[in-house]
């Protein structure tokens, strides 16, 4: 049963799981670190506290985090078809993940900016620095150990729910391990891609901690 | 060069436990060329008077005016724009730990808008003129409390700062760096001219370099003026009590020979203590010996030091009379026309 057809479908499933995670956690990044930024900043604690700011973007986060992501994902059905077109397919599943990662995202980006020592920026404020550059060039540049852990962490839950939208025709290595394991009870396939996601769970997380060591100056 | 006026400055803070005064009333007057010590117990409100010089905390009342501008006035963008204009340096040193010496010292140029080989060129200048010419490249955490606080400083100055604020500057650092950082700013202040306001909560740092000095307390300003003349002469408890424990020796001296430290205190009988501080003329007579002659009558000397006060040395004893002695009021009348300070000591315990 090994054959031709099941290898290909199987690196096929890694493609496309690979080509879920990292576009969402790319397109989660592209929303998720301005949010992030934006709830550090607006804290009554912040460099710009608003208090309206950061209540909004405090409330969105918690209620999108406080749905499971597999009711989030058929919640979102008619949202992924008006964005992608269809519902099904590893494209259409870039969807709910992306808006799952955002509020994830966002709150790792907003606990990396508030570890910098308040006494650097205040530091830069000093020297005459405004918010902007302080967000770019301090903030930011600071927390980058911190950022990196971060991501390495949102990628590896964002792989973990892409696995879960199988349940609903996702696509990738967690769609071939429900159809194949649990509706055909074949379960040496399930076994070798949930092999395949732990695999790539542990290359995510070894490569991230590698860059966040290497680009750490502070021993 | 660059003058600093504090008018009437108030500054609370609202808390958990209802309002906090930090600042009550606060005056002064810091010229252009001065080393301005501004010394206090922590929570005397200091650290918040230094920041109100640059807005980074914003006085409830009052005007704070650098040459003659009111900070009060300016704009968002106008307040940035004078902020390079004064230096800070800070008790955490407050690096960027992330980037290496020499970014750390381009980044207040950058924000001046200068380009990156030209602000290279300028801080590698800085950080020679700070004695770290060669850690250009390191990173802070590679370097010394000491090597820290001189890129701190080398950044401070890229912005050609006429004025330079210090909080706590020396605070986290051994006596032996303290002295050395205090020779550097003096150094800072003699070439560029620089203004400098240090906030410490050492008698010996104002003692070694500043040339006035406010004494606060509890969001106050009790007493201010020439070091050396509050040094010989304080007026205000706080005052008395700052100098009182400054007993320790000269930051950056090894060893010197305490006097009147001893066991033996405990036994002496109680009588009028005064405290004397010489000037560089009264030191060559034998005052003390001329005093026990004249008046026929013992005085016991608890403790001798000498003390740099502004690159002088100052004589410094604190006497005590004979228990009931009649004549103390004499005695003192003849100090003073040799030309001494008096002080009168109440709670000389030794430390």
């Amino acid at each position: 049963m090994w054959d031709h057809e099941t290898i290909m479908m199987i690196v096929q499933g890694v493609g496309e799981t690979l080509y879920m995670t990292v576009l969402s956690t790319v397109l989660g990044y592209l929303f998720g670190l301005p949010m992030g930024v934006l709830l550090a900043v607006s804290d009554k604690e912040g460099l710009k506290p608003n208090a309206v700011l950061y209540k909004i973007l405090d409330a969105i986060a918690n209620i999108v985090r406080s749905i499971p992501f597999l009711i989030l994902l058929i919640l979102l059905i008619p949202f992924t078809r008006a964005v992608v077109g269809k519902s099904y397919g590893s494209t259409a599943t870039v969807v709910p993940l992306v808006v799952a990662a955002i509020p994830f995202i966002a709150r790792m980006v907003e606990s990396s900016i508030k570890e910098v020592d308040a006494g650097v920026i205040e530091a830069a404020r000093a020297m005459g620095a405004s918010n902007i550059r302080i967000i770019v060039k301090v903030l930011l540049v600071e927390a980058r150990t911190s950022l990196i852990t971060g991501a390495t962490i949102a990628i590896g839950t964002i792989l973990g729910y892409s696995a879960m939208s199988g349940a609903v025709g996702g696509g990738g290595l967690g769609d071939i391990a429900i159809r194949y394991g649990y509706y055909r009870y074949q379960s040496d396939i399930m076994i070798v891609t949930v092999i395949l996601l732990v695999v790539l769970v542990q290359i995510f997380q070894s490569v991230g901690m590698m860059i966040a060591n290497k680009i750490d100056r502070r021993k | 060069m660059s003058g600093i006026v504090i008018e009437k400055v108030r500054k609370s803070f609202d808390t958990k436990d209802g309002v906090v005064e930090a600042l009550k009333d606060v005056n002064l007057n810091i010229d252009s060329g001065d080393i301005y010590g501004i010394i206090g117990m922590s929570g005397a409100g200091k650290s918040t008077l230094v920041r109100c010089m640059n807005f980074l905390e914003v006085p409830t009342e009052g005007q704070v005016l650098i040459d003659g501008k009111a900070l009060g006035d300016l704009t968002e963008k106008e307040l940035r724009k004078q902020r390079e204009e004064i230096g800070m340096i800070f008790q955490h040193f407050n690096l960027l730990m992330q980037k290496s010496v020499i970014d750390n010292v381009c980044f207040p140029l950058y924000i001046k808008g200068k380009k990156k080989a030209e602000a290279r060129e300028r801080a590698a200048e800085l950080l020679e003129i700070v004695g770290l010419g060669d850690r250009q490249n390191a990173y802070p955490a590679q370097l010394s409390g000491g090597q820290k606080q001189r890129v701190a400083i080398a950044r401070a100055l890229a912005s050609d700062p006429k004025i330079l604020l210090c909080d706590e500057a020396t605070s986290a650092l051994d006596p032996q760096t303290t002295s050395s950082i205090l020779e550097l700013l003096k150094k800072i202040n003699k070439q560029f001219g620089i203004t400098i306001v240090i906030i410490t909560h050492q008698m010996s740092v104002v003692r070694e370099i500043c040339t006035h000095v406010a004494i606060m307390y509890e969001g106050e300003v009790v007493e201010k003026g020439l070091v050396a003349d509050i040094f010989a002469n304080p007026q205000s408890e706080v005052a008395k009590e700052l100098i009182r424990k400054d007993t320790g020796s000269d930051i950056g001296a090894d060893s010197r020979l305490d006097v009147g430290r001893g066991k033996g205190q405990a036994e002496i009988k109680s009588g009028e203590k005064i405290r004397i501080v010489f000037s560089e003329n009264s030191a060559f007579e034998p005052v003390i010996a001329n005093l026990i002659l004249t008046f026929g009558e013992p005085v016991n000397i608890l403790k001798a030091d000498t003390k740099n006060v502004g690159g002088v040395a100052k004589g410094e004893m604190i006497l005590e009379f004979m228990e009931g002695s009649t004549r103390t009021e004499m005695m003192k009348q003849y100090l003073k026309e040799k030309g001494l300070a008096i002080g009168e000591v109440t709670e000389y315990v030794g430390s």
